[in-house]
């Protein structure tokens, strides 16, 4: 038993059956599953699907915590793609009174999906090549990013109604919801790529001591660019999910928060914020437990607005738990001069 | 009190950090109105000792005695910088620069403003700020406009303000720790000066420096650690600079004789060479060339260069002059991957900081150059990983308890040998090796220096840079000497000790 | 010209040059009520970045302040609305600010955890604790509020301020004061120029960190109670993204964010140049607000660039 509380997930992953289980006490038909329409149903279902987005941005989210940086620009950039997307889209009436799009479904995605990783990757520049401290990097684009996508939208929520488009966030393939395979399959190849290249190890060496992988010969630059880049390009991903799933963009809203609800899932999920070791399953399971306290806390007829609360408690909680002097309080030593300030 | 009372009486001082025990029951005994240095090369504890001197660490055993103002000694327990300045105890730290954006009067008074009285507004006095600065500092020999921000004066100002600084708070012990290195002959007189009036006070100072010369000129006793244990305290006039510098390096005891070692082939071209190699602040310009399978001992005291010499050459720190040559081709390598790939490699001095990648695995670690070479798409898959790090980690005789241990799990002597296996992995032309030894058990050692001599054997050129005299004349083939950040001399194989010692010492 | 000051004088040349701009283009620009309103609509902004201003200094960062002041908002309309007395109610407020901001600062310098996290899990809170008092808006209908929100104090060419602009200035004038001329205040900036150093020149750096962020809390606070004045209400969607405008004040106003270097003075123009940029998109008509964000991303760009440049440039010199 000692063994498995060691293993990294453990904590994650009886954390979240803890609150599946409060959930299914407290409300009963909360585990049921059935299968309508076509594709799978039920509260469970609704929780993966829901959490598609926040999965798919915690996964860019934990390879840059993992080098030691922060991307607060998430959200920001998951508003800019679902606008271009939508924009691009449009939807009129042809003369059949079918819905047309502006530009075929694939150009317009294409396109979102390419700014995306275009701000992912000017936020990798100005981390790597003007040495800007990761938070005011990304910071920047936070604040002018919305600003931008406003400016697109003329202030407007921009609504779809070329349905294909809807595919992405009401979808269901093989029984289950389209989101959630984008999630998965985006999870499997990041496995697969860690776990096929070096980039796994580069990525912990980088962020575990950037000068001794430096010394090493890695190029820790280069690597650092990609993994901003990437990251833009899952909130562009993510950005796509949620307008598909709303069925429009609002450059206000769409993600409004969410770069918060990441950094606690990749934190909730292990990761440390000082960066080195990582878990892409940690993060998943980060994702899902934020979820599922959301539902819980609404199926408890409890006020949503309980949830930032709990939230705020719950990463002060996982910061100090990972904090040595802390650790070193509860275990009753205090030496001075134990951590170098 | 200048009766040459003992002021500061610190016994069986210990202290422990993780993977490494910095401090063995040293002792140190300050007296009125005397200098005494402390010496020893580095990690042998000076630094350390000095931080719990003055509060920054807590001893894990020992006790610290201080003479107070009315004449009884009374145990004392620093609790913070603050608090040792309460006591009595003031210091000039090696790593304490001057806060730069502040100007250089505050930097003195900060923490002790003068304070204009409250029918005046008031708040802190700065005229009477700038005058007492301008005041001490022309005790000193200085006389600049205090009001200047302290981050734009050269190094030797920046010192002695801070040395004016430690003076203005009537301490009865004053540590300086490295005051000197970057003073000209001048701004020195004037400090010895500076400390002379403090002597005849009855001030107890502590100064560390690895200046020889300054040892002789200014101080009345000097204590010795080394590797963190006391090797004992002397007075000046009875040790000599030799004995000295032999006390601070150690004459180890050889158990078995040295393997063998062919020397490099005399008409063979150099496999590295490097001409005006220098960097402003860091390096006056070196020349240095090494052929295969020769091993270049570089021999010289803590600050003479030897560290910096060694980054230029591979790269990771941006030379501002010079020409580097591999295997006869001009090469440009612009940063550590680029050496790599021109089969350099380089086990950095200290390995906690820039060596191990403490959370990886043994196996990782070593891995980790090979697979950056190999870049990104050509990957050692764990077992690959795994064949190579055993095959090593026999070969070297690495103790750990699995291939996949944490390597920061492993002794420190292990840790060495493990990123000497990363190096390895890479079969490199050129291995630079910045103190291997530093920090190990004899045993260790020996098994260490050994690899060292079968590596040269196999044809790999390898820079060997020991503080320790004694390993570096058992196996260089050639020695370059380095004092003061440049290139004092080139010994050939055969020289002995004494030779290195001489010139190290100061050149006739 | 001393060289310290040139960050200084690049904002206030950039406010200078944005007011010429403005009353060459448009007619009526240059009018005192129009440069008066710039203080009277950012009052709350400007208590704010003053306390954010400390906190950069010290080399940290507080993303709290927006919620801490919404949440003051919120809890000054509950108080009123329950019956007490308005300058208890406010004084209570002040407190808890205070509280919340060393709370923050304990854990930040007692357990070493990172500024970024604590704030940002205290804006969480705050926010959270917002929404828990109610999720609509409340009104504040107490006499002494209507009265201190509507007065109006001339100033001379026939402007007037209001108490909260008033307020601001005071804070502004009391800021500088305390950062130039008090212990602390030095401290402060050692603490930015090296923490460690500062440590081992025996500078009380633990104290006066948890200060810092005290002073945050309470500048937050009052930013509340400002904004109270200027809304009358209660809401917890005030100030959202104040913390950014708070930090791009204090950045285009020079201060580095590694700390250290800077005035509180250049926060006040920061807080102004932020002003006038909304101003002239209103008087411009024909651009929609959301130029505003983009042009404040710009500017903030621009400046940490600039900043980046000046560092190189004096480390190259060192």
């Amino acid at each position: 038993m000692k063994r498995l509380a060691r293993h990294a997930l453990f904590w994650p992953t009886l954390t979240l059956l803890l609150l599946i289980l409060v959930s299914a006490i407290f409300h009963p038909g909360f585990l049921a599953i059935s299968w309508q329409n076509g594709h799978l149903f039920g509260n469970l279902i609704d929780i993966l699907n829901r959490a598609a987005p926040l999965i798919v941005v915690s996964l860019g989210m934990t390879l840059v915590i993992a080098v030691r940086g922060l991307d607060i620009s998430v959200g920001a950039v998951m508003a800019i793609a679902a606008v271009v997307a939508a924009l691009m889209v449009g939807g009129s009436f042809s003369a059949d009174g079918e819905v047309v799009s502006e530009h075929p479904l694939w150009l317009s995605l294409a396109c979102a999906l390419a700014v995306a990783t275009a701000c992912g990757l000017w936020n990798g520049l100005l981390v790597v090549k003007a040495g800007m401290q990761p938070i005011i990097a990304t910071l920047i684009l936070m604040v002018a990013g919305r600003g931008i996508a406003q400016l697109l939208t003329g202030g407007q929520i921009i609504t779809v109604y070329y349905p294909p488009f809807f595919t992405l966030g009401n979808g269901h393939w093989a029984g289950l919801p389209a989101a959630l395979w984008v999630a998965a399959l985006l999870w499997l190849a990041l496995q697969l790529l860690l776990s096929r290249t070096a980039l796994g190890l580069f990525i912990r060496a980088i962020g575990g001591n950037p000068e001794a992988a430096r010394v090493a010969g890695v190029r820790a630059g280069a690597l650092t660019l990609c993994v901003y880049t990437f990251c833009g390009l899952a909130a562009g991903l993510a950005g796509l999910i949620v307008s598909s799933n709303v069925k429009s963009a609002d450059a206000n809203s769409a993600g409004q928060l969410l770069e918060l609800d990441a950094i606690l899932a990749v934190t909730l999920g292990g990761t440390a914020l000082t960066g080195g070791r990582f878990t892409l399953a940690g993060s998943v399971l980060g994702a899902l437990i934020i979820q599922t306290l959301t539902s819980m806390i609404y199926s408890l007829g409890v006020p949503p607005e309980v949830n930032l609360v709990v939230k705020a408690v719950l990463v002060f909680l996982v910061m100090l738990l990972q904090s040595p002097d802390f650790r070193a309080l509860l275990a009753g030593l205090t030496r001075r001069g134990n951590t170098a300030r | 009190m200048n009766d040459g009372a003992i002021v500061l009486q610190a016994r069986d001082i210990s202290r422990a950090f993780p993977g490494v025990q910095a401090l063995n029951g040293v002792g140190l005994t300050l007296r009125a109105g005397e200098v005494h240095a402390l010496m020893g090369q580095n990690g042998a504890g000076k630094s350390t000792l000095i931080k719990v001197l003055t509060g920054v660490y807590a001893p894990d055993a020992g006790s610290i005695e201080l003479l107070d103002r009315s004449g009884e000694r009374r145990a004392v327990s620093p609790q913070s910088p603050l608090h040792a300045q309460e006591l009595g105890i003031s210091a000039v730290h090696q790593e304490s620069h001057l806060l730069p954006n502040l100007s250089v009067a505050e930097n003195i008074c900060a923490g002790r403003y003068p304070r204009r009285p409250w029918t005046r507004g008031g708040g802190i006095d700065w005229r009477e700020t700038n005058r007492r600065a301008r005041e001490l500092l022309a005790g000193l020999g200085i006389d600049l406009d205090v009001t200047r921000l302290a981050g734009g004066l050269p190094a030797a100002v920046q010192q002695l303000a801070a040395v004016a600084r430690a003076v203005a708070g009537d301490a009865r012990v004053l540590i300086l720790d490295e005051p000197t290195s970057s003073l000209d002959a001048e701004e020195v007189r004037a400090l010895f000066a500076l400390l002379r009036r403090l002597r005849e006070q009855g001030v107890a100072i502590l100064f560390v420096t690895h200046f020889l010369d300054q040892v002789y000129e200014i101080c009345d006793r000097i204590t010795v650690l080394r590797n963190g244990g006391f090797v004992g305290e002397y007075a000046c006039a009875k040790l000599d600079a030799r004995g000295l510098v032999a006390a601070m390096v150690g004459r180890e005891l050889v158990d078995s004789p040295p393997a063998p070692h062919t020397p490099a082939s005399e008409s063979a071209p150099p496999v590295l060479a490097a001409r005006n190699l220098s960097r402003r602040g860091q390096l006056q310009p070196v020349d240095l060339e090494i052929k295969p399978g020769e091993i270049l001992g570089l021999a010289g005291l803590l600050g003479s260069g030897r560290t910096e010499l060694a980054r230029l050459l591979f790269a990771l720190d941006p030379r501002d002059s010079g020409e580097i040559r591999v295997g006869g081709q001009i090469a440009d390598p612009a940063d550590p991957s680029d050496a790599l790939r021109l089969g350099l490699g380089f086990c950095p001095e200290d390995r906690k900081h820039s060596g191990i990648v403490a959370e990886l695995s043994v196996r990782e670690n070593i891995a980790l150059a090979l697979q950056a070479r190999m870049g990104l798409g050509r990957f050692l898959r764990p077992a690959a990983q795994r064949e190579l790090a055993e095959k090593l980690v026999a070969a070297l005789g690495i103790k750990t308890a699995s291939i996949d241990t944490p390597i920061g799990q492993l002794s420190g002597g292990n840790q060495q040998k493990a990123i000497i296996a990363r190096w390895l992995a890479t079969q490199p032309r050129v291995l630079i090796l910045d103190e291997p030894t530093r920090g190990i058990d004899v045993a260790a050692k020996q098994e260490l220096m050994n690899e060292i001599l079968a590596l040269a054997n196999s044809g790999t050129a390898v820079v060997f840079i020991s503080a320790e005299i004694e390993e570096v004349v058992r196996v260089a083939d050639r020695i370059l000497v380095m004092r003061d950040r440049a290139k004092a001399g080139e010994l050939p194989r055969g020289a002995g000790e004494d030779a290195v010692f001489a010139m190290i010492a100061g050149g006739q | 010209m001393n060289r310290r000051l040139l960050p200084l004088s690049i904002t206030v040349l950039l406010f200078l040059g944005m007011a010429a701009f403005g009353a060459l283009r448009y007619p009526g620009f240059l009018s005192p009520q129009v440069f008066l309103n710039l203080l009277i609509d950012n009052a709350f902004l400007c208590v704010v970045a003053v306390g954010m201003t400390f906190v950069i200094l010290s080399g940290g960062i507080d993303l709290s302040v927006g919620a801490v002041v919404a949440l003051t908002t919120m809890l000054s309309a509950a108080l009123l609305n329950a019956g007490w007395n308005p300058w208890a109610a406010m004084a209570t407020v002040l407190v808890l600010g205070a509280a919340f901001g060393a709370f923050q600062g304990l854990l930040i310098q007692r357990f070493g955890l990172a500024p970024f996290i604590v704030t940002l899990a205290g804006m969480f809170f705050a926010r959270g604790c917002c929404y828990l008092i109610s999720t609509e808006s409340i009104p504040i209908g107490n006499a002494t509020y209507t009265a201190i929100a509507q007065a109006r104090i001339p100033v001379g060419f026939g402007g007037s301020l209001t108490v909260g602009a008033v307020i601001a200035v005071a804070v502004v004038l009391v800021a500088m004061r305390v950062a130039h001329s008090t212990e602390f205040g030095r401290t402060v900036y050692a603490i930015g120029g090296g923490e460690s150093s500062a440590r081992l020149m025996g500078l009380a750096v633990g104290r006066t960190r948890i200060a810092v962020y005290l002073l945050s809390g309470l500048a937050a606070a009052l930013g509340g109670i400002v904004m109270t004045f200027y809304m009358l209400s209660g809401y917890a969607l005030h100030a959202v993204g104040l913390e950014l405008d708070a930090i791009a004040a204090v950045v285009i106003g020079g201060t580095l964010l590694a700390g250290g270097v800077g005035y509180v003075a250049g926060t006040l123009f920061g807080v102004l140049i932020l002003g006038i940029i909304q101003t002239l998109i209103a008087f411009d008509g024909t651009l929609s607000t959301w130029w505003t964000r983009i042009v404040v991303g710009a500017l903030l760009l621009l400046f940490c660039l600039l900043q980046r440049l000046f560092e190189a440039r004096s480390r190259k010199a060192a």
